[in-house]
């Protein structure tokens, strides 16, 4: 539409993601490594699953709709289940890393935490992903026009970006919840995470009935938010003192030795 | 072993690599869903001269306004005052194509752009963009020569013409041709832009985006003078005007040494010409059918019935054909044409010219007269030029008479009409007719406009003809052109002294005037085109679909340096006055060696031949047809201020196009945006709270997360 679309739905879009970013990541180089090494890792995984998604429409008949939906989903499908075999893959690598930073470090301890990792590494998926759905997006809505002379519904740029919010928050969580449930050999969880993916991309076929994919999107995603609160150490009691704001007295009580 | 395996991997990736570049890329999905491209864009351009720049011009962005119809004069209200979604991008429908109409929309800050619907429904009686009194500053009549005849004190040419062309105007303005594409323009602003009961319509609207984005401005002068500055400090120099250019073509009956310059022997000359262009308000949209196709069917179909009468008994003197490009444009081929002979530069010198005779616009008799026009002032202060020319007048009328034709002379007061005559008249005063159809002003209703087509030539064939029987059916038009044809080509070879024993079997054919009648305002896409051209350029594309178009234009195009229509005339030319020989193709391209064939003298040209099933395929035909550059002298002389000479030229541009869309409201907009930044502050306020109570919020860790905050 024009430069007020623009900033607009990359606002949306990139909020909380740039502020969790300049929040807690900026600060520390260590932790703004692990994001980017996460956020290549699922660019791979997109390459991967890009590459088979493109030889098969090329050996198949172009003109066939219904078999090029299909092989849309099998490519959505087959996507999702590489991000997760290489978010697997990420964890796995970074156990070794773990071990190999913990002789190299002066300290005794890890100078980053398995959740800290989770985290980082969910966001650094999530960066990615979401600027993979909407720059695309984003770049055709500087122009002056808005979608709809072939009939699709207005909101498009908008919706687009709130399903982009959702996405990057949500591979935030799934990062925590996998790996978590990898740490604790819990695979019910990991295949939780999986399925939650799987259901989540599904429901963009339901487009451009936007409702039919954003409602049950945001309701997985405060699922998944709540579950990744409780896998990072969080609690209801922890919630409620926090914000009744007795955390002092709380801290007072609980005090520790840096 | 390993290494076998290597390479066959290596080897393979590499296929892959190659397979996947060869695959093309569509183009983004999300802009197909947004935009609907128009295709086949005929835009208005900028045109510039010594002193003005005309034509049309968008905003380097192209320029963006909600679509509405201009069906009535509430619509132009709405449009100009009323209507609450300004600027406009105003779809014209034909009628209202007019100067008033498009002056209000100059004037107006809330018109966005044009869009014109062009068909015959609603055209009005006449409609002539040019102006009333065509090419007047470089014509002859001017304060030293015929003062009182200067600027159509006398006889306004052209009284319909409204001078559109010539206005300059700030919005694009793009004709809708493709009836197809209008449907589109039209079912999006009925789906969307309707008024319902007298309310506005709501958004989202239906819009529509016009580039036409023009690089030069002022006049010729300024936009020279930069791209002179460009040639020589830049790197990388942008052109951002190019003169109108292109080539006249000539011939004459006994073949000249082209290589000679300035005539040296005494040889006397009679011209025959006409000119080759036409023009119109859009761009590369000029049927010019009346205007230009009569007089170059007529000259041609003159020299096809004069050439077998010629060979057998020729006549004194040498007839010249010349056909002049660029004529609408301040004369601009004539004048080199001229230029070149005072200086010496040319085949022949105005020396040798014994007299002239121009055919202007001949195809609406209709059975009415010929109009013989000449010169006032050069009759009176000559005497042996009013001997001359009465002498022609003579002769044409016991020719005319012969042949049933009624010709006669407009009253001897009266000036010369626009002709290439009066720029041979500037140089020097020798005798000269222009042969036309009107007495006074013209009687074209549309002249150098887009309706100037087959219709208006009364160019008509009964139904169910096939293109091919088309191509041989004599029209009316085609046997009143033939009998003008058949006084020319009388006229001018007792113009050259030839025999009045011979006169009477000098007659144009019609079936050959029918066969150059279809395929100049028709289709020049027929079999007799095809036959004439060489095999490459028939390859390149130059016969597409439809009539040609008689734009000048500028060179390079894409099938070589010469205008379409320049090769057709030069090629029919060929082929009514060459003589076929039997070299090869290599030789014909190469005639140097062969002692019987004189470059000089002849130019080769390798032709198609008949594309019936038994012909015998490409052949080389030598004729004296010549091609010479038409490009105003002002730009060899460098003087691109020039009062004297054609200084127009043409701007260049980056990319021409249309697309609609629809466009949402102002309010949504700031809505998203709004949104976008709640978001984003709202997200900045949670984490920073999440981020300084994280200690407390992930504190029932198993682990202690010793880290560094």
């Amino acid at each position: 539409m024009t430069v007020a679309v623009f900033f607009g739905c990359t606002f949306i879009a990139f909020g909380p993601a740039i502020s969790l970013f300049l929040f807690t990541i900026a600060r520390d180089p260590l932790r703004v490594i692990f994001l980017i090494a996460g956020a290549f890792f699922w660019l791979v995984s997109l390459l991967l699953s890009s590459l088979v998604w493109f030889i098969t429409v090329q050996v198949s008949n172009k003109n066939s709709a219904t078999q090029q939906r299909g092989l849309l989903i099998f490519g959505v499908v087959l996507s999702v289940l590489l991000q997760e075999t290489f978010r697997y893959g990420y964890y796995r690598l970074l156990k070794k890393a773990n071990e190999g930073l913990l002789a190299l470090s002066q300290e005794d301890t890890m100078p980053i935490s398995m959740r800290q990792l989770a985290y980082v590494s969910g966001l650094g998926f999530g960066f990615m992903s979401g600027a993979f759905s909407v720059v695309n997006i984003l770049s055709d809505s500087l122009g002056p026009g808005t979608v709809g002379i072939h009939g699709d519904p207005q909101h498009y740029f908008i919706s687009s970006a709130f399903m982009t919010l959702a996405i990057i928050l949500l591979h935030m969580f799934w990062g925590v919840v996998f790996f978590e449930a990898c740490e604790r050999q819990r695979w019910w969880a990991l295949g939780a995470v999986v399925i939650s993916h799987l259901i989540v991309s599904c429901l963009t076929f339901v487009n451009p009935h936007y409702q039919g994919s954003l409602i049950p999107t945001y309701i997985i995603l405060s699922i998944m938010a709540a579950w990744a609160y409780l896998c990072a150490g969080g609690s209801l009691r922890n919630l409620k003192l926090c914000l009744t704001c007795k955390d002092k007295d709380f801290l007072l009580a609980n005090h520790r030795p840096r | 072993m390993r290494k076998m395996e290597k390479l066959i991997s290596i080897n393979c990736v590499k296929l892959l690599i190659t397979a996947l570049f060869y695959t093309c890329v569509s183009c983004s999905s999300v802009e197909q869903k947004i935009y609907v491209e128009l295709n086949d864009t005929v835009p208005c351009v900028r045109l510039l001269n010594a002193t003005h720049q005309i034509g049309c011009q968008s905003s380097m962005s192209g320029d963006t306004g909600v679509l509405h119809v201009l069906e009535s004069e509430s619509d132009l209200d709405w449009i100009l005052n009323t209507g609450p979604h300004p600027p406009y991008m105003v779809i014209m429908e034909t009628a209202f194509f007019s100067r008033s109409v498009m002056l209000r929309m100059k004037n107006s800050s809330r018109v966005a752009g044009v869009a014109v619907i062009v068909s015959r429904t609603g055209l009005a009686e006449n409609f002539s963009p040019h102006t009333t009194c065509p090419n007047q500053n470089t014509g002859v009549y001017s304060a030293k020569y015929g003062p009182e005849l200067a600027n159509c004190n006398v006889t306004t040419w052209n009284p319909l013409g409204n001078g559109l062309s010539y206005e300059d105007f700030a919005f694009p303005v793009f004709a809708l041709k493709d009836e197809n594409q209008t449907q589109v323009i039209r079912k999006c602003y009925e789906d969307h832009n309707l008024r319902l009961n007298g309310s506005a319509p709501q958004y989202p609207l239906c819009a529509m985006q016009l580039f036409s984005h023009m690089h030069a401005v002022t006049d010729t002068v300024t936009c020279m003078r930069r791209t002179d500055l460009q040639n020589r400090f830049s790197i990388n120099p942008e052109i951002l005007c190019d003169p109108l250019n292109d080539y006249n073509v000539w011939a004459s009956t006994r073949p000249l040494n082209n290589s000679a310059k300035g005539q040296t022997t005494n040889e006397s000359f009679v011209i025959a010409a006409t000119r080759l262009d036409g023009r119109s308000f859009f761009w590369q949209e000029a049927p010019a059918a009346e205007g230009t196709v009569s007089g170059i069917v007529t000259l041609l179909a003159a020299v096809q019935a004069l050439y077998p009468v010629i060979q057998l008994a020729p006549p004194p003197r040498n007839i010249f054909f010349a056909f002049f490009q660029g004529e609408a444009f301040d004369y601009i081929g004539s004048s080199k044409m001229v230029y070149d002979m005072e200086r010496k530069e040319f085949v022949i010198d105005l020396n040798n010219v014994h007299s002239m005779l121009e055919i202007g616009q001949v195809g609406l008799r209709n059975g009415r007269d010929l109009w013989m026009h000449s010169d006032p002032i050069s009759r009176m202060n000559s005497s042996s030029v009013e001997e001359e020319v009465s002498d022609m007048m003579k002769n044409m009328h016991s020719i005319a008479a012969g042949l049933n034709v009624s010709l006669d002379e407009p009253p001897a007061s009266q000036p010369l009409p626009p002709s290439s005559f009066q720029r041979f008249l500037r140089a020097r005063q020798i005798p000269g007719l222009v042969l036309a159809d009107h007495r006074t002003s013209f009687v074209n209703r549309y002249y150098e406009s887009m309706y100037d087509d087959a219709e208006n030539l009364n160019v008509s064939y009964p139904p169910n003809l096939s293109p091919e029987e088309k191509l041989v059916y004599e029209t009316e038009a085609a046997k009143s052109l033939a009998e003008v044809a058949t006084l020319v080509a009388r006229s001018l070879y007792k113009q050259a002294g030839g025999d009045d024993s011979n006169l009477n079997n000098i007659t144009a054919d019609p079936k050959i005037v029918a066969q150059l009648l279809y395929g100049f305002v028709i289709q020049k896409n027929n079999s007799w085109f095809q036959s004439l051209l060489p095999p490459d350029l028939t390859k390149k594309g130059i016969l597409s679909s439809g009539p040609p178009q008689f734009y000048i234009g500028l060179g390079p195009r894409t099938y070589g340096p010469v205008h379409s229509v320049t090769l057709f005339v030069q090629h029919i030319m060929a082929n009514l006055t060459g003589t076929v020989t039997n070299l090869t193709e290599t030789q014909c391209q190469k005639p140097d060696d062969i002692s019987t064939e004189n470059k000089d003298l002849y130019a080769y040209f390798w032709v198609s031949g008949s594309t019936a099933v038994n012909s015998s395929g490409p052949f080389c035909v030598r004729a004296p047809v010549r091609l010479s550059k038409a490009m105003s002298p002002a730009f060899e002389r460098q003087e691109y201020g020039s009062q004297d000479y054609s200084t127009w030229t043409e701007s260049r541009w980056k990319s021409i196009r249309a697309r609609v869309f629809l466009v949402a409201s102002r309010e949504l907009e700031m809505l998203t945006l709004g949104v976008g930044v709640a978001v984003l502050l709202l997200s900045l306020l949670v984490t920073y709270f999440l981020s300084s109570k994280a200690e407390l919020l992930f504190s029932s860790a198993r682990e202690t997360p010793t880290t560094t905050y």
